[in-house]
């Protein structure tokens, strides 16, 4: 595709879901919005997490801590920069949202790639299962750094340098706008060369070296940009309410995305996307069961590795758009 | 001075209730190249299993006159002998079956039973924390300013008996024999003869009990115990195992002790709230320095 097409098809992009958001807002209760919304942000975690664990092979449990890290981090930056620019005003249009959210999500996507940095470089110059017992500690670690920083608001959670709260600035359009961004990237990266050379890591990665790849480096490179997209679906998360909390972010939210990824198929992008909304939409409808969720979870993980390891779409993609290849 | 000798105290016996555990992460990842996260649970379960035994047998939390030490073997032997039929019904259903498969697939199924026994631990005992009974008195000493119960020297002792009881068997028997066999080369060992199966049973027969153990050391150190007691003690156990060699027996203990010496100085000399992140930090800084750990020796992989 030509550069003039992509930008025609963003800017189409943006007015289309400027346009939905519109008429969802007037038209639709705020409960099944919010449903909408929250699947939105998990497909975007899920893109994320089957990069590093159904393309690279290498297992993750741990990327709620990621998603914490850039809720934090988004959040903090959002009330300043209100602070600072608007003198904490709440009528904001939609660019002057636009000015302080754009780089808040970045630096969330920002530091939680740091702390991937962080937990990745450790863990993923080994071979073996490392990472899933480092981001298991980091995960509970990092929950436990949330409930100890007083500026934060440790145990209480966040709720900004106001009264009133964080800003609810989660919306229809900035949801579909980050996450086809977010998810048109990570699939492009996906069936990339360097694409290919995270599956050769999967497959056999003695070999994968052996061909030259620098392996450690593809396998921090994937789970990094994972990381970073955790952190912006992180952001996203934070400002669907007025306040955070550390117990937001805790194991159970790692094993959801988990559960979605493996639901669609381990290495397949379009099948993380309809895991996400199918764990979306279940943990919706069976809210009265929560207590049998995650025995739930637990049974579908190991029934499915069992007998359909996998996943349910294996790697194949659910092709809307013919043109990619 | 004192507060050092006494949180050395309290982390050589909380450590070698890690060191108990951690053999279990040891062995299995010896012979299998598995992290076994289920591990934590069958420590959890053996927990409960003595709570409830040694209710049965009429031990009672607020009435430690009515102890006696031959039931609190019974209730030691009684759950480890119903972790050891957790440990291989695990890996009977859930990871012999996927023993040839990719290896993220066992990786995954061990995540799920891990989950489900929490959860089902939640669901059946309850998600709140249960008083531990006292199967034994407490009695304290004081030796110069440190204070020393005879639970913590208990602790203490049962384990390192249960340390040199493994030693035997794994250096001097012939299951001992098969085990170390089956984790150096597991074909080579099939080919001798040996039946992998029946080894690879034998170790979770032998992980869970000791974790069971490390169970009912942990109750008592505690006097309290709940279904997710498992997750942060689990994987201080796995620290501790990394830490040691994963692989290897003896590096296994040590690290347990060390371990515990470790969070305890750091709550006794920074904060309580920080106990738990130093033995994440010692992790990430064994993977980075020293990956093959204390005692470990770094193996050449050949194609």
């Amino acid at each position: 595709m030509r550069w003039p097409l992509r930008i025609a098809i963003a800017v189409g992009l943006l007015i289309l879901y400027w346009g939905v958001g519109y008429v969802l807002e007037d038209n639709i209760i705020e409960y099944v919005i919010r449903i909408v919304l929250f699947c939105g942000i998990n497909a975007i975690l899920a893109a994320g997490l089957n990069l590093i664990n159904g393309t690279t092979g290498q297992f993750s449990i741990g990327h709620a801590g990621f998603m914490a890290v850039g809720a934090y981090t988004a959040a903090w930056t959002v009330m300043q920069l209100e602070l600072a620019l608007y003198g904490g005003r709440t009528d904001l249009a939609l660019y002057e949202v636009a000015i302080v959210f754009l780089p808040a999500l970045g630096l969330g996507g920002l530091m939680a790639a740091l702390a991937g940095v962080v937990v990745g470089v450790p863990s993923l110059h080994l071979r073996g299962d490392y990472l899933a017992i480092v981001t298991l500690g980091f995960g509970e670690i990092i929950r436990l750094i949330f409930n100890n920083w007083p500026a934060l608001g440790g145990a209480l959670g966040y709720s900004g340098d106001r009264p009133l709260g964080l800003s609810v600035h989660t919306n229809f359009f900035w949801v579909a706008s980050v996450a086809t961004l977010v998810i048109t990237l990570i699939a492009n990266f996906t069936y990339s060369s360097y694409g290919r050379a995270l599956e050769s890591i999967r497959d056999d990665e003695i070999a994968a070296e052996a061909a030259g790849i620098p392996t450690t480096r593809f396998k921090v490179l994937a789970f990094v940009i994972s990381a970073a997209s955790a952190g912006v679906a992180g952001g996203l998360f934070a400002h669907l309410q007025s306040s955070i909390q550390p117990n937001d972010f805790k194991f159970d939210k790692s094993i959801d995305m988990v559960v979605m990824i493996i639901l669609g198929g381990l290495g397949s992008v379009s099948g993380a996307v309809l895991g996400a909304f199918f764990v979306g939409l279940t943990l919706e409808l069976t809210r009265d069961l929560s207590e049998y969720r995650l025995i739930a979870y637990a049974l579908v993980l190991i029934l499915l590795m069992l007998f359909r390891p996998q996943g349910l779409l294996g790697t194949r993609e659910v092709r809307i758009w013919g043109a990619r290849t | 001075m004192d507060v050092f000798l006494q949180q050395l105290v309290n982390g050589l016996s909380i450590g070698s209730v890690y060191a108990l555990i951690a053999l279990g992460y040891t062995m299995v990842y010896g012979v299998l190249r598995l992290i076994n996260f289920a591990h934590s649970e069958v420590f959890m379960v053996g927990s409960y299993v003595s709570f409830f035994s040694a209710q049965w047998l009429g031990f009672d939390a607020k009435q430690p006159a009515a102890f006696g030490y031959g039931r609190a073997l019974l209730v030691l032997v009684l759950a480890m002998a119903a972790s050891a039929l957790l440990g291989v019904a695990i890996e009977r259903f859930a990871y012999r079956p996927l023993r040839h498969a990719r290896r993220m697939t066992p990786l995954i199924t061990a995540i799920g039973v891990s989950i489900l026994l929490q959860n089902l631990g939640i669901l059946i005992f309850g998600p709140n924390p249960r008083p531990f009974p006292m199967i034994i008195p407490e009695q304290r000493y004081e030796l110069g300013g440190v204070v020393v119960t005879n639970i913590k020297l208990l602790i203490f002792v049962v384990s390192a008996v249960l340390m040199v009881g493994l030693t035997y068997l794994v250096q001097k028997t012939w299951t001992g024999k098969a085990m170390r066999a089956v984790s150096t080369n597991l074909n080579a060992a099939k080919l001798m003869g040996i039946s992998p199966n029946r080894v690879i049973a034998m170790t979770f027969v032998i992980g869970s009990a000791l974790a069971a153990a490390g169970g009912i050391l942990f109750g008592l150190d505690q006097a309290k115990i709940e279904p997710l007691m498992g997750v942060l003690v689990g994987l201080k156990a796995f620290v501790a195992a990394v830490l040691g060699g994963i692989g290897n027996i003896a590096g296994a203990a040590a690290g347990g002790l060390l371990i515990g010496v470790a969070e305890q100085l750091t709550a006794g000399y920074i904060s309580a709230d920080y106990r738990d992140a130093i033995t994440f930090a010692i992790l990430i800084g064994v993977l980075l320095v020293k990956p093959e750990g204390m005692f470990g020796s770094s193996k050449i992989e050949k194609v």
